[in-house]
């Protein structure tokens, strides 16, 4: 779906923040980008994203370039428009494609439902707690259909329970859509729940220090599960090697 | 509490009145501030009107302008290089430096008064919505870009709603300054023997020693000031409750 090739990203104040990331993204594939902070991880995920080029190496969409719509973006804050109701701030993506609010009105409430906030299409973002408002920024990601789901650190800011739940929810969703989803994190224990494959990169300059296949079942209760326990001490190892090379 | 402080420094300056038999022509009390204002209230009272028609007039022409100049300012880096130095360089411009000169230049009296305040009345208008069009939030940019919006739907559905508490807080602002603008033309004008607002009435107050007369259309610009300000303060309070609740 995704092929990455030699990427590096060199910022105008010479700052260099990616070096010689190659990989590639698979259809329906989650993967995890671990790292520590300024790594670069939501550099990378920007360059997926077109927001901003290499400097050097390519990024090939197999497809084609994706047209507008068909990333999907979950940001760290939540960013709703506060002006507009839940159902608005979903609709606005398409809005912005020139579709009909009245034509598309079952798409915006599928997009609710799929996060469970249906109840809540006309409330205005300062009627929502945090959680909410990132699960109504989830489906605003979902409701063009994207091809791809990028999520830069979307949990970070929410408190423990709130972020075990949504934990659950984007993963349930993911096991129905089948979408490949790529969810920047700095936590072990979120990338090694999430994720089917976790990419550790390395601290500055940021490069793929491991790519590991995470083979979790998906029956078994995932926080406890011996791979799960296992999956996070590997990851912390690799990290605590990283960050002393 | 500031209408009882307010009664409390009233008394006490009445009292000092009396207490030292001060002439009304050097300090008048309370008491013959407000029997010079009901002796008078007919001509005082049209000459408020007049200058609040000025000040109104004024703060419509700022907005106006303010608003577009930081369009055209948020628009490009160039069109910014050409307003910005122009217009800070007439908001440092003393108004009572070129109030003369406007004056002989804007043949008609009343829209002279007009130009003088709004050159008094723009610049915040200007400044705060430029701060607000340029503080429009990076990622719901990037929101924007990823689903292909033109300029104009950024425009209009993003960077002028998300500048309007900036435009608000300027417009507060110049709402005051319009009035003072107004006052400083009225000043200039009634000097040169045009007769028109509460400025004029103060100076022929101040010509014909009539103290008391002088201190009650003061009082009135004063009234008239909080209740632009309070005025104007709930008009912004009620706009972005009506926006975000």
């Amino acid at each position: 779906m995704i092929d990455l090739s030699g990427v590096s990203k060199r910022f105008p104040n010479g700052t260099l923040a990616l070096e010689n990331i190659n990989g590639h993204i698979g259809q329906g594939d989650f993967i995890a980008l671990l790292g520590p902070s300024g790594c670069g991880k939501s550099t990378l995920l920007r360059l997926i994203a077109g927001l901003e080029q290499p400097s050097k190496g390519h990024i090939i969409w197999q497809d084609g370039s994706p047209r507008p719509g068909e990333i999907g973006f979950v940001f760290q804050d939540s960013t709703l428009m506060p002006w507009l109701s839940a159902a608005d701030n979903v609709f606005l993506p398409l809005k912005l494609r020139g579709k009909n609010k009245a034509a598309t009105k079952s798409q915006v409430i599928t997009a609710l439902d799929q996060v469970g906030l249906k109840d809540f299409a006309g409330s205005k973002p300062a009627a929502l707690s945090g959680g909410m408002k990132m699960r109504v920024s989830i489906a605003r990601a979902l409701v063009t259909a994207p091809k791809v789901l990028l999520m830069d650190e979307p949990f970070a800011a929410l408190d423990e329970f709130t972020r075990h739940k949504l934990q659950e929810d984007l993963r349930r969703l993911w096991r129905a859509e089948q979408k490949s989803i790529i969810f920047v994190t700095h936590s072990i224990y979120e990338a090694a729940f999430l994720a089917t494959r976790v990419l550790v990169m390395s601290a500055r300059p940021g490069r793929i220090a491991a790519d590991i296949a995470c083979s979790i079942g998906e029956s078994e209760d995932r926080r406890i599960a011996p791979d799960y326990i296992a999956l996070v001490k590997q990851l912390s190892d690799l990290l605590r090697a990283e960050s002393l090379a | 509490m500031p209408v009882i402080f307010g009664i409390i420094g009233l008394c006490l300056w009445q009292g000092a009145i009396w207490i030292t038999q001060t002439p009304a022509y050097v300090l008048p009390g309370p008491i013959a501030i407000v029997t010079a204002y009901f002796d008078d209230y007919g001509t005082l009272n049209a000459a408020l009107l007049s200058t609040l028609t000025v000040t109104f007039a004024a703060l419509l022409a700022a907005t106006v302008l303010g608003v577009v100049l930081a369009l055209v300012m948020a628009a490009s880096d160039l069109a910014r290089a050409a307003v910005q130095p122009w217009a800070v360089t007439l908001q440092v411009t003393p108004i009572v430096a070129i109030a003369p000169l406007i004056i002989i230049w804007v043949n008609q009296p009343f829209l002279a008064l007009v130009v003088c305040a709004t050159i008094v009345a723009f610049f915040p208008v200007l400044s705060n919505t430029a701060a607000g069009l340029a503080a429009t939030p990076h990622d719901l940019l990037d929101l924007f870009r990823l689903n292909g919006a033109t300029r104009l739907q950024t425009l209009l559905l993003l960077r002028l709603p998300a500048a309007l508490p900036y435009f608000l807080a300027g417009l507060r602002i110049a709402g005051t300054l319009a009035l003072v603008g107004a006052v400083v033309a009225e000043f200039v004008a009634g000097s040169g023997g045009f007769a028109s607002g509460l400025a004029y009435r103060i100076l022929e107050a101040g010509y014909r020693l009539e103290i008391p007369r002088m201190f009650a259309a003061l009082v009135l610009l004063g009234f008239a000031g909080i209740a632009i300000y309070t005025a104007l303060g709930l008009f912004s309070h009620l706009m972005l409750r009506r926006r975000d609740a």
